[in-house]
C-alpha cells in the first residue's frame, strides 16, 4: 500500500503533529511499508476467534471503590506546568 | 578496599555490606566514579545523582551500623529513566519532558528505596521505550561495552550497557517487545521481564499498556530474584496489578532440574537466525542435558505473525498514550503558539523524535475510522491465537527456550534507515509481550566476540521456575561473570 502526501498529512493532523516539509515523504515511505508489512496478519484466518481483551487469561479491568482517595496537589503539579496563572493552565485564547 | 568490588554479584555486596567489608558510601563513591569515568565512551546515563545517592548511603550506613534496614540496605542501583522518581527529571530519553521533574515515585522506585537501595542515577534509553538499539534516544546513542562502535541494543541500552560495565550491580528496566531481554542479550548480562501484572506499572511512563512491564537487568540471575522478591506484588495503584502473593524467589533457586521438560521453540530457529548463534544456543542446550533436562521440539505456528501483531497493537496504544503530552500540563511547549492547534501541534512536533513520531501515525492510522477492524481488531484476533498456541505448548512442557535474538549486536548506524529491518532484531521476544508470559535472557556465550542470549519463556506466574532454570546454568557456565577488558 502507498500512502499519498495527502494521507500523510491527514494523519499527522488528526495526531495533532505539525511535521517538518522534509519529513513527509520519509513518512509516505516508511509507514506504506510497514502497512504491508502487518498486512501479513491478512494470512491468519481469525474467523471464529475472539479478539483478546486482556493479557492474562479469565482476567478483566479491575475496578475500584468509587472513593476519595486523592488530596490537593495541584501546586506541586502545576510546578511542571509551562504556563499557570491563579492556579489555572493558561493557553492561547480559544473563545473569541 | 578490594579492588575488584565491583565485578562482585549484587548478593554479593549485600552481604559485603553486612559483614561490614566496605561502607555503602565507599560502593556509591566507587560506582559513581565508574560511571563518570565511562559517560564518554557509553553514555549510558541520562541524569547521574551523585549527592542524593551519597546521602542516601550515609542513610544506609546508619541503617547497617544499627542492624536495621531492608533486604537492599546501602546497594547502589540505577533506574531506567522511564521510572518516575520525585525530585529527579525523569525524561524517558525525550525532548518531551527533558523538563520533566517527577512530583512522585514510581511504585517500583518506592519499593527499592523502602528495601534500602541507593540511587545512582538515570539509565539512558531509546525515546519513550521506542527502539531496539538505544539510538532513538533524544540524550545520544549508548555504546556497547564490549565494542563502542557496536548498539546496546534497546529499549533498555543504558540498563543493559551499564549492567555490562559493572557501573551498577543492578538496573531497573521495561519490556514493552523485548526491550528488557534483547539489550541484555546484546551485552552479555540477565534480563528478566516478569508477567504482565506481576510488577506495578505504576509511575512508569506508558507506551503500549497492554504489553509494558518493569523487570530488571542484574548480572546473574541470582540478583534478579532477589531485587524481584522486593519489586513484585500487589499494586492498587495500577488497574492491571495483579493480587496474588509474592513466592521466596531466591528460596527456591537450586532445586534440581532433572525431569525438566524444555520445548525448543521450532519457529525461532529459522533462516534469520545466524548459525553462530544457534551454535551457542545449541551447546546452552547440551549443559540443561547433561543437569537431567529432556528436550523437544514444539512448535507454535502462529508465532510468525507475532512482529506484525504488535506494530499494530503497541503503536495504536502508543498514540493513545501519547495524547497526553500537550504542550499544555507538562512536558514541553512551542515558543509562540498562534492558536490552541498550533501549540499542540508544535509542541508535540518539536518535542517527540522521527521513530516516537512514526509510531504514533502508524497507530493513528491503525485506529482511524474504517480501518479499525482491518487492523487493531485483526491484530487482537492474531494475539489471542498466539497466546493459544503458547498454552497448548505448556500443556506438554515446562519452559520454553530459544534464542533471544538472531544475531549479535549490530552497528550503530546499520538498521536506522530502515524501520521493518530494526523491528525485527525483536522477532525472537515479541511473542512472551503479547501472550503476557515471563521470560529472560541469560549469556550464553559470544558470537565474534560478542555476547549473545538464551532465551526462556516460563507460564504465566511462573518467575519462581524461569529463575531458577536460569540460575543452574549460571552454576554450570560461567558466561555470566565475564566483563569487557576496559571495565574489569
Amino acid at each position: 500500500m502507498a500512502l499519498t502526501r495527502e494521507q500523510i498529512e491527514n494523519i499527522a493532523h488528526l495526531a495533532r503533529l505539525q511535521l517538518q516539509a522534509a519529513e513527509v515523504p520519509v513518512y509516505q515511505t516508511t509507514l506504506s511499508a510497514i502497512l504491508d508489512f502487518v498486512g501479513e496478519l491478512d494470512r491468519a484466518d481469525t474467523a471464529s476467534v475472539t479478539p483478546m481483551a486482556h493479557p492474562l487469561p479469565g482476567l478483566s479491568q479491575r475496578l475500584r471503590p468509587d472513593a476519595i482517595t486523592e488530596t490537593d496537589h495541584h501546586e506541586l503539579y502545576q510546578e511542571n506546568a509551562p504556563q499557570v496563572a491563579a492556579s489555572l493552565y493558561v493557553v492561547p485564547k480559544v473563545i473569541e | 578496599m578490594d579492588v575488584t568490588v565491583h565485578r562482585r554479584t549484587l548478593a554479593q555486596l549485600v552481604a559485603g555490606l553486612r559483614a561490614k567489608e566496605f561502607s555503602s558510601v565507599e560502593l556509591t563513591r566507587l560506582f559513581l566514579e565508574r560511571i563518570e569515568a565511562s559517560q564518554p565512551k557509553l553514555n549510558a546515563f541520562i541524569t547521574i545523582t551523585r549527592e542524593q545517592a551519597l546521602s542516601a548511603a550515609e542513610a544506609a550506613d546508619r541503617d547497617l551500623a544499627a542492624a536495621r534496614g531492608g533486604a537492599l540496605t546501602g546497594v547502589p542501583i540505577a533506574h531506567k529513566d522511564l521510572f518516575c522518581t520525585q525530585g529527579v527529571r525523569t525524561s524517558c530519553g525525550s525532548r518531551m519532558l527533558d523538563n520533566f521533574v517527577s512530583p512522585y515515585d514510581a511504585t517500583v522506585v518506592a519499593k527499592l528505596k523502602a528495601a534500602g537501595a541507593v540511587m545512582l542515577g538515570k539509565a539512558n534509553m531509546d525515546e519513550f521505550a521506542m527502539g531496539s538499539s538505544n539510538e532513538t534516544s533524544y540524550y545520544g546513542p549508548v555504546r556497547n561495552p564490549w565494542n563502542t562502535d557496536l548498539v546496546p541494543g534497546g529499549s533498555s541500552g543504558g540498563s543493559a550497557a551499564a549492567v555490562a560495565a559493572r557501573l551498577t550491580p543492578l538496573a531497573t528496566a521495561t519490556d514493552t517487545g523485548g526491550s528488557i531481554r534483547q539489550p541484555a542479550a546484546l551485552c552479555g548480562v540477565t534480563g528478566l521481564k516478569p508477567t504482565y501484572g506481576r510488577v506495578s506499572r505504576y509511575g512508569m511512563v506508558a507506551f503500549a499498556s497492554s504489553l509494558d512491564q518493569g523487570g530488571t537487568v542484574t548480572a546473574t540471575a541470582e540478583d534478579a530474584a532477589l531485587v524481584m522478591r522486593e519489586m513484585a506484588g500487589f499494586d492498587p495503584n495500577d488497574s492491571t496489578s495483579v493480587d496474588r502473593p509474592v513466592p521466596d524467589y531466591v528460596a527456591s533457586l537450586g532445586t534440581p532440574l532433572a525431569g525438566l521438560k524444555i520445548g525448543l521453540l521450532k519457529e525461532f530457529f529459522d533462516k534469520g537466525l545466524d548459525p553462530e548463534n544457534e551454535r551457542r544456543i545449541r551447546e546452552a542446550l547440551a549443559v540443561y542435558e547433561k543437569l537431567g533436562a529432556q528436550l523437544r521440539e514444539v512448535s507454535l505456528p502462529n508465532l510468525p505473525l507475532s512482529v506484525p501483531a504488535y506494530y499494530v497493537v503497541a503503536p495504536a496504544e502508543c498514540s493513545s498514550n501519547l495524547a497526553r503530552f500537550d504542550g499544555v500540563r507538562f512536558g514541553h511547549r512551542c515558543e509562540n503558539p498562534r492558536d490552541l492547534m498550533d501549540l499542540y501541534k508544535r509542541s508535540r512536533g518539536e518535542g517527540f523524535g522521527a521513530e516516537v513520531k512514526r509510531r504514533i501515525m502508524t497507530g493513528t492510522y491503525v485506529l482511524s475510522a474504517g480501518y479499525y477492524d482491518a487492523y487493531y481488531l485483526k491484530a487482537q484476533k492474531v494475539r489471542q491465537l498466539i497466546t493459544a498456541d503458547f498454552t497448548r505448548a505448556f500443556n506438554e512442557v515446562d519452559v520454553l527456550m530459544g534464542p533471544t535474538t538472531p544475531t549479535a549486536a549490530f552497528e550503530i548506524g546499520a538498521k536506522t534507515s530502515d524501520p521493518i529491518t530494526m523491528y525485527l532484531n525483536d522477532i525472537y521476544t515479541i511473542g512472551a509481550n503479547l501472550a503476557g508470559l515471563p521470560a529472560m535472557s541469560v549469556p550464553c556465550g559470544f558470537v565474534r566476540g560478542m555476547p549473545v542470549g538464551l532465551q526462556i519463556v516460563g507460564p504465566h506466574f511462573s518467575e519462581a521456575k524461569v529463575l531458577n532454570v536460569a540460575h543452574l546454568y549460571q552454576r554450570e557456565t560461567d558466561w555470566h561473570t565475564r566483563v569487557p577488558e576496559r571495565y574489569a
